[in-house]
C-alpha cells in the first residue's frame, strides 16, 4: 500500500550452530519472538565448518526495523550470525510447474533455478495424483531480489522450455496476496 | 435509428429482438443463407422482427432477399454480428467496408475487423461519413472500451482481467470440485456454456483477440493483429496444478493483458484466491490501470446473446446522426 518502512521483506539469515541438542529451536525462538515469520531452514546436517559448527541458512519475511530487533535477539541468545540480511529478498513468487515433472529430473530443475537466477527456492510442493511417470504439478516458491522478479520468471521459463514443461506463472503487476 | 442486422446467430437475434425497446427500427435482418428486408422507399416501417424470427427457429429462410440484398438495404447503421473469422475477417471486413462506402454507420459485434484489419477499418471509417463502434467485441455487456474511451486512452496504463466465461468456468470448477480438464469440459458443454467446438475459448484465441482490440485502442501508431500476441490456453492444465495454487491460497484463471510496455499477453496466470480477478463461473472482469485514478474494475456478462446485444445498442445510442 506504501512506500513506509512498515514493509514485511524476505530476509535470509545464515547461522553457525553448536552440533549439540536444542540448538535449532534455541535458534529460531528468537526469530519467532520478535515478530519473523519463519519462511524455510535450511539445515545442512552433514556440512560442518572448520570450527565444527553446523550452518543453517533462515528465510523470513519481517519488517526491516523488526529484522533488526530479530538479529540483535539472535546475538543476545549467544547463535553465531554469519551473514544477516546480504540478501534482501524482497519479492516472494509463486510458481506452478506442469508436465513430466518427475521424469525430467525435477532436482535438477530446482538446483539450475537456483543457479541461474539470483533466486532462492523456499517452498516446495508436488502433486502427482496419476503417479510420476504421469503429468503431475509442483508448487514453488521464490524468493527474489526486489526487481528481479521478471528476469527470475524468463530463465525459469527457459529451464522449463528444455524439459516440455509448462510453467503456470503468478499475474505480475495485479494484486499481490 | 434504422439498423440492418447482419447474422442471426445468439447476437444478431437478440439485437433485432431488443431493437425495438431502444427506439429503433430493423430495416433488414440476414443470415447466411436469406435476408428478410423492409419494403418501401425509407424502410421506415421496418421488418417483422417477431415473423423472422419465428421463421428461423422453425427451421425456415428468414425472408426471400438474398443475404447480400441486407447490405444494399435501407439503414443508418450496420450491426455486423456474423461469425468472427481470423487472418482476412471476411466477410466480416467486407460488410463494414461496403457501409462505410455507403457512409453509413457500422457496430461491430464480430472481432474480426477490428482485431485483424484495425487500421483498414480506421482509414475506411475517416473517408467516411460513417462511424464505426466495437463495445460489443470486448467483455459482451461490460462497458470496457467506453470506460477507456472516457478515460481517454491515453490515461490508460495498462489492462488485464478475465475475458472468456467457458474457460473461466472451467478453472472454477476444476478448482472447487478437484475435477479433471476434460470432465468439467463435457458438464459445461452439457450445460451450454462451452460450445460442441470450444477450441477458440479454452486455446485462449478468443480471449487474445479482445486483448488486441484493447491494445489498438490503446496503442499510438502502432497496430496489432493476433499474430502480435502471445497465447497460451487451458487444455493441458491438470486438476492437480489448481489443488497445489490454493495450498498457497491462489488459484489459476485465464488472464488476458495489455502490458504497460504494450505487450498481449494470454495464458493461465496464479492470482490470489479471493482476489478481485479470482472471478468464478461464466462471470468476467476488466481491471484498467489509469494514470491518475488507481484501478478501476468492471465485471459482469462477457458473453450471451442478450447481453452482448446490449452493448451493440448501447454503441448505436451513441450514433450521431447522419
Amino acid at each position: 500500500m506504501s512506500d513506509s518502512t512498515d514493509e514485511v521483506r524476505a530476509y535470509t539469515v545464515r547461522l553457525e550452530l553448536v552440533d549439540e541438542p536444542g540448538e535449532l529451536l534455541r535458534a529460531l525462538e528468537p526469530i519467532a519472538n520478535n515478530g519473523g515469520n519463519l519462511l524455510s531452514i535450511f539445515h545442512e546436517r552433514g556440512n560442518v565448518t572448520p570450527r565444527g559448527h553446523i550452518p543453517v541458512e533462515v528465510d523470513l519475511e519481517a519488517t526491516p526495523e523488526r529484522f533488526d530487533v530479530v538479529v540483535d535477539a539472535l546475538r543476545e541468545a549467544g547463535i553465531n550470525v554469519i551473514q544477516a540480511g546480504a540478501h534482501h529478498y524482497s519479492e516472494s513468487l509463486t510458481i506452478v510447474l506442469t508436465g513430466h515433472i518427475v521424469n525430467t529430473d525435477l532436482s535438477n530443475t530446482l538446483s539450475r533455478i537456483q543457479e541461474s537466477t539470483d533466486a532462492n527456492v523456499t517452498d516446495l510442493s508436488l502433486s502427482a495424483p496419476e503417479g510420476t511417470d504421469d503429468v503431475s504439478s509442483a508448487r514453488l516458491r521464490l524468493a527474489t531480489e526486489e526487481g528481479q522478479a521478471a528476469a527470475t520468471l524468463a530463465t525459469v521459463r527457459d529451464i522449463a522450455d528444455e524439459k516440455d514443461l509448462r510453467v503456470i506463472e503468478p499475474l505480475m503487476g495485479g494484486e499481490v496476496a | 435509428m434504422n439498423v440492418a442486422v447482419l447474422g442471426a446467430g445468439a447476437v444478431g437475434t437478440a439485437v433485432a429482438d431488443l431493437a425495438g425497446d431502444y427506439g429503433h427500427t430493423v430495416t433488414a435482418l440476414a443470415d447466411s443463407s436469406s435476408a428478410a428486408i423492409a419494403g418501401g422507399e425509407s424502410g421506415d416501417d421496418g421488418i417483422d422482427v417477431a415473423d423472422a424470427l419465428a421463421a428461423k427457429r422453425a427451421g425456415e429462410r428468414l425472408g426471400d432477399a438474398a443475404p447480400d440484398d441486407a447490405l444494399e438495404a435501407e439503414y443508418d447503421v450496420l450491426v455486423e454480428a456474423t461469425p468472427t473469422t481470423l487472418g482476412d475477417a471476411q466477410p466480416g471486413f467486407g460488410h463494414v467496408a461496403r457501409a462505410l462506402e455507403r457512409d453509413r454507420h457500422v457496430v461491430l459485434a464480430n472481432k474480426g475487423p477490428v482485431a485483424e484489419r484495425f487500421g483498414e477499418v480506421r482509414d475506411l471509417e475517416a473517408e467516411s461519413a460513417g462511424t464505426v463502434r466495437f463495445e460489443a467485441t470486448v467483455g459482451g455487456a461490460m462497458p470496457v472500451l467506453s470506460t477507456i474511451e472516457d478515460f481517454d486512452p491515453d490515461q490508460i496504463t495498462a489492462v488485464r482481467g478475465v475475458l472468456n466465461g467457458t474457460a473461466n468456468f472451467i478453472l472454477t470448477r476444476m478448482g472447487a470440485e478437484g475435477l479433471g480438464y476434460e470432465h468439467v469440459l463435457a458438464e459445461a458443454q452439457d450445460l451450454g456454456v462451452a460450445e460442441a467446438d470450444p477450441t477458440f475459448d479454452v486455446d485462449g484465441t478468443d480471449a487474445a483477440l479482445k486483448c488486441v482490440i484493447v491494445a489498438n485502442v490503446l496503442a499510438d501508431g502502432r497496430e496489432y493483429t493476433l499474430d502480435d500476441a502471445e497465447v497460451q490456453g487451458i487444455e493441458d492444465i491438470p486438476g492437480s496444478a489448481l489443488e497445489l495454487a490454493t495450498e498457497d491460497a491462489r488459484t489459476i484463471r485465464l488472464i488476458g493483458e495489455v502490458t504497460p510496455a504494450g505487450e498481449v499477453r494470454v495464458g493461465p496466470r496464479l492470482v490470489p484466491e479471493h482476489g478481485t480477478l479470482a472471478v468464478t463461473g461464466t462471470e468476467n472482469i476488466v481491471q484498467l490501470e489509469t494514470e491518475h485514478a488507481g484501478r478501476l474494475n468492471v465485471s459482469g456478462r462477457g458473453a450471451g446473446g442478450p447481453e452482448t446485444a446490449t452493448a451493440v445498442l448501447a454503441d448505436v445510442g451513441r450514433l450521431p446522426e447522419l
